[in-house]
C-alpha cells in the first residue's frame, strides 16, 4: 500500500502520457505523430548526453558516434534474408545468415533483439574508448571524443560492404511507432532518474563537482565517469535503433556534427544534471527549430533558422548558463498534487548536490 | 618514384603551411583566454566568400585580398566582443560551446547571404591566375598553389614570430598569455591585446582561406570543419597554447597526413621486380590502397594518443594538471 502511495505520482504521469499517446494514435495526425516520435528519440538522445556530461561534466561530442552505430547495427540485423542476399552481397560470413525480422503476433520480436543487441555492442565499444578518454578533462575530453565521432563516420563511409559507404541505406523496416519510441523514452528516463539518486550518481556529481575533494573521500574518479560514458553510450545506440527503424534510409552524414549540437542545445537549455530539464529542453528546441523550419520554408531565408537557434544558445549561456532548471528537478508528487505540499517528506529533487 | 616522393613531400609542405596559418590562430586564442576557438574554420571559410564574391565582382586581385583580410577581421572583433567577451573567464566548456554556436551563425549567416545572391550552396572559387597551373622543375610538376602556399606560409608565420617577440603589442600577448590579471597589474589594456589576438588570428585565417579555396577549387559554407580540426590536431602535437609548437605540430601534421596516402597501393606503384613477390603482397596487405581514405581516422587515432601520452605535445613534458 504505502509502495503504491508511494508511485503515485509516477503512476499518473505514465498514466496521462499513455492516455496522450493513445489518444494521438487515434487522431491519425501524421505529422504530430512524427513529431512525437522524433521528440522521443530526441529525449533518449538528450538523456543519454546528459548522463554523460551533465551528470559527470565530461563533456562527450562522442554519443552522435555511439548512435550512428546502434542505428547501423540493428537496420543490418533486421534486415530479412532475401532483401539481404541481394542488398549487401559482400557482408562477412557471419553477418549474412542473421535475420531478426521475426515477430510474435504484433510484437517485432526481433526489432527488440536488435535493438539490444546494438545496444550491448556499443557499451563494448563505449567501455573501451571510454577506459582510455575519460582520463582526459576539460575541452581536451571535448575534442577527443570529437575526434570518435570523426572515426566513427570515416569508417561508415569506406565499409562499403557493410555499411554500402556514402549511398542511402535504405529498406529498413517502419518498426519504430509512437509506444516503441515512447517506451524506451521512459526507460531513459527512468535510467537517468535512478542513476542520478544512487550512489554511483552522487559520485559522479561529486566528481564533478570537485575532483580532488572526490578524490580525497576515497570516490573514484574514473568508475562513475565510466559508467555514465557507457550508459549513455547504450541510450544513444537505442536512439539510434530507434531512428533507423522510424526513417527507414539514412545515410552516414545524418551521425554528424549539426545532430550532435542539435542534442548539445536541448541539453544545456534544460539545465546539464537535470533529468526533467533535459525533457523541457528538447520539447523548447524541438518546437523552436520546427517552427523556425516553417518559417524558413515560407520566406526561404534558408538559413536563418540555424543562426536565430545558435543566438539563443549563446544568449541562454551568456544570461542562464546553468539552463532553465540546473540541476535541480520537477518534483513529480507537486505537479500532481490537488493541493499544495506540506513541508514533510523532501524531494529527490532538492536533496541535490549544487 | 624519386618524383613521387618529392611530389609527396611537398605536398605535406603546402598541407603544413595552410595547418600553421590555422594552428597559429587557435593557438594565439588559446593562450590567452583558454578558449579553443572552433568558429575558427567558419572564420577561414567566410574568407575565402569574401574573396571569391570579390573577384566576381571585378576587383583586381591585390584589392580582392585586401578586402577579404580586412572584412574577416571585422568577423573576428565583432564575434569576440558579441559573443566570447560576456563569457570571457567563464567555463572552458561555456566557452567551447558558444563557439560552435558562434560557428553555426558563421555557416548559417553565409548560407543565407549566398542564397540572397542567388548562387547555389557549392560554388566554384574563382582561382586567381598566379594561384592556378602547375610548376615543372624538371620531371616534378607541382601545383603552383602549393609552392606559394608552403612559401607564403613561411614568410607570413615568420612576420608573426618577429610581430610577436619584437612589438610591444605582441610581447603583451605573451604577458596575457602568460598571467591574465598579473599583466591587467601592469598595465597591459587586456581588451584591446584580446582584440588584436582575435584580428591577427583571423588575418592568419583569412590567408589560410585563400589558399585552401584555390587548391579546393570550390567553396561551401561548410569547409571550415575540417581544417579547424586538423588545426587543433596541430596545435596539441605542439603543445597546446606555444605558438611555434603549433607551426611544428602543424608541419608535423602535414607529413603524418601524406604517410596513408603515400604508402596505400604502394605495392602497385612499385616497378615490377623492384622487390620480391612475397614482399609485394606483403605490402598490399598491410598498406590496402583504401588506406588513405581511412586518413582521417588514422589522424584522430593519433591525436587521442597524443592527448594520452604527450599531453604536452612533443616538445612538452609529460606533466598532466589534470588527473589527480
Amino acid at each position: 500500500m504505502r509502495v503504491l502511495q508511494m508511485a503515485r505520482p509516477t503512476l499518473i504521469v505514465l498514466l496521462a502520457a499513455s492516455a496522450a499517446l493513445a489518444l494521438l494514435q487515434l487522431s491519425g495526425l501524421a505529422f504530430w505523430q512524427g513529431l512525437a516520435i522524433n521528440f522521443a528519440i530526441f529525449v533518449i538522445l538528450v538523456q543519454a548526453l546528459n548522463l554523460a556530461s551533465g551528470f559527470t561534466g565530461v563533456f562527450s561530442l562522442g554519443h552522435i558516434g555511439f548512435m550512428a552505430i546502434g542505428a547501423y547495427t540493428s537496420a543490418i540485423l533486421t534486415l530479412p534474408l532475401a532483401t539481404k542476399a541481394e542488398y549487401l552481397p559482400n557482408l562477412p560470413v557471419w553477418l549474412e545468415g542473421v535475420h531478426l525480422d521475426m515477430t510474435v503476433g504484433p510484437v517485432p520480436v526481433g526489432f527488440v533483439a536488435a535493438t539490444l543487441i546494438a545496444g550491448a555492442l556499443v557499451m563494448v565499444i563505449a567501455g573501451l574508448v571510454g577506459a582510455v578518454l575519460m582520463r582526459l578533462s576539460g575541452h581536451f575530453v571535448a575534442v577527443a571524443t570529437l575526434g570518435f565521432l570523426v572515426i566513427v563516420r570515416v569508417v561508415l563511409f569506406n565499409a562499403d560492404d557493410i555499411t554500402r559507404g556514402s549511398r542511402t541505406f535504405s529498406n529498413v523496416a517502419p518498426y519504430t511507432n509512437l509506444w516503441w519510441a515512447w517506451g524506451w523514452a521512459a526507460i531513459a528516463i527512468y535510467m537517468a532518474w535512478r542513476l542520478k539518486f544512487s550512489g554511483y550518481g552522487r559520485a559522479m556529481f561529486a566528481q564533478k563537482g570537485d575532483r580532488w575533494a572526490a578524490r580525497s573521500i576515497g570516490i573514484s574518479i574514473l568508475r562513475p565517469r565510466l559508467v555514465a560514458f557507457v550508459a549513455g553510450a547504450f541510450l544513444s545506440a537505442v536512439a539510434g535503433s530507434l531512428y533507423a527503424h522510424f526513417i527507414t534510409s539514412f545515410s552516414p552524414t545524418v551521425f554528424y556534427f549539426d545532430l550532435t549540437f542539435r542534442v548539445i542545445t536541448m541539453l544545456v537549455v534544460g539545465g546539464m544534471g537535470s533529468v526533467s530539464g533535459a525533457v523541457i529542453g528538447t520539447a523548447i528546441v524541438l518546437a523552436l527549430a520546427e517552427a523556425l523550419r516553417r518559417i524558413e520554408g515560407a520566406t526561404l531565408l534558408y538559413g536563418l533558422g540555424g543562426i536565430l537557434l545558435a543566438v539563443f544558445f549563446i544568449a541562454v549561456i551568456i544570461f542562464r548558463p546553468s539552463g532553465i532548471l540546473g540541476q535541480r528537478e520537477i518534483d513529480l508528487e507537486q505537479l500532481v498534487a490537488w493541493r499544495p505540499r506540506r513541508g514533510r517528506r523532501r524531494g529527490p529533487g532538492s536533496a541535490t548536490p549544487d | 618514384m624519386d618524383v613521387y616522393l618529392i611530389q609527396q613531400i611537398v605536398n605535406a609542405l603546402s598541407a603544413g603551411s595552410l595547418y600553421a596559418l590555422m594552428a597559429v590562430g587557435l593557438a594565439l586564442i588559446f593562450g590567452i583566454l583558454r578558449l579553443i576557438n572552433f568558429a575558427h574554420g567558419d572564420v577561414m571559410m567566410v574568407a575565402a566568400y569574401i574573396a571569391a564574391f570579390s573577384l566576381f565582382a571585378g576587383l583586381p586581385l591585390p584589392v580582392a585580398i585586401v578586402t577579404m583580410i580586412a572584412g574577416t577581421v571585422l568577423i573576428g572583433l565583432a564575434m569576440e566582443r558579441i559573443a566570447y567577451r560576456p563569457i570571457r573567464g567563464g567555463p572552458e566548456v561555456a566557452m567551447l560551446l558558444t563557439s560552435f554556436a558562434v560557428g553555426q551563425i558563421l555557416q548559417n549567416g553565409t548560407l543565407l547571404v549566398t542564397r540572397l545572391a542567388s548562387q547555389p550552396v557549392q560554388i566554384a572559387f574563382p582561382t586567381p591566375d598566379v594561384l592556378s597551373g602547375v610548376v615543372a622543375i624538371g620531371a616534378v610538376t607541382i601545383p603552383r598553389v602549393n609552392v606559394i602556399g608552403f612559401g607564403s606560409g613561411v614568410i607570413i608565420l615568420a612576420g608573426v614570430m618577429l610581430f610577436l617577440t619584437r612589438t610591444r603589442t605582441g610581447l603583451s600577448m605573451h604577458a596575457a598569455a602568460d598571467d591574465l590579471p598579473a599583466a591587467q597589474l601592469v598595465g597591459i589594456r587586456v581588451n584591446w591585446v584580446v582584440a588584436a589576438a582575435f584580428a591577427l588570428s583571423a588575418a592568419l585565417a583569412s590567408v589560410a582561406g585563400l589558399l585552401y579555396a584555390s587548391q579546393a577549387g570550390q567553396i561551401n559554407p561548410f569547409l571550415g570543419f575540417s581544417p579547424v580540426l586538423k588545426a587543433f590536431i596541430a596545435a596539441v602535437i605542439g603543445g597546446f597554447g606555444s605558438i611555434s609548437g603549433a607551426v611544428v605540430g602543424a608541419y608535423a601534421l602535414g607529413f603524418l597526413e601524406v604517410i596513408p596516402t603515400a604508402l596505400g597501393g604502394i605495392a602497385d606503384i612499385l616497378p615490377p621486380g623492384a622487390v620480391s613477390p612475397e614482399i609485394h603482397d606483403l605490402l598490399a596487405t598491410v598498406f590496402p590502397s583504401a588506406l588513405g581514405s581511412y586518413r582521417d581516422a588514422i589522424v584522430f587515432v593519433f591525436l587521442i594518443l597524443m592527448l594520452l601520452f604527450r599531453p604536452n605535445g612533443i616538445l612538452g613534458g609529460r606533466a598532466r594538471e589534470d588527473t589527480p
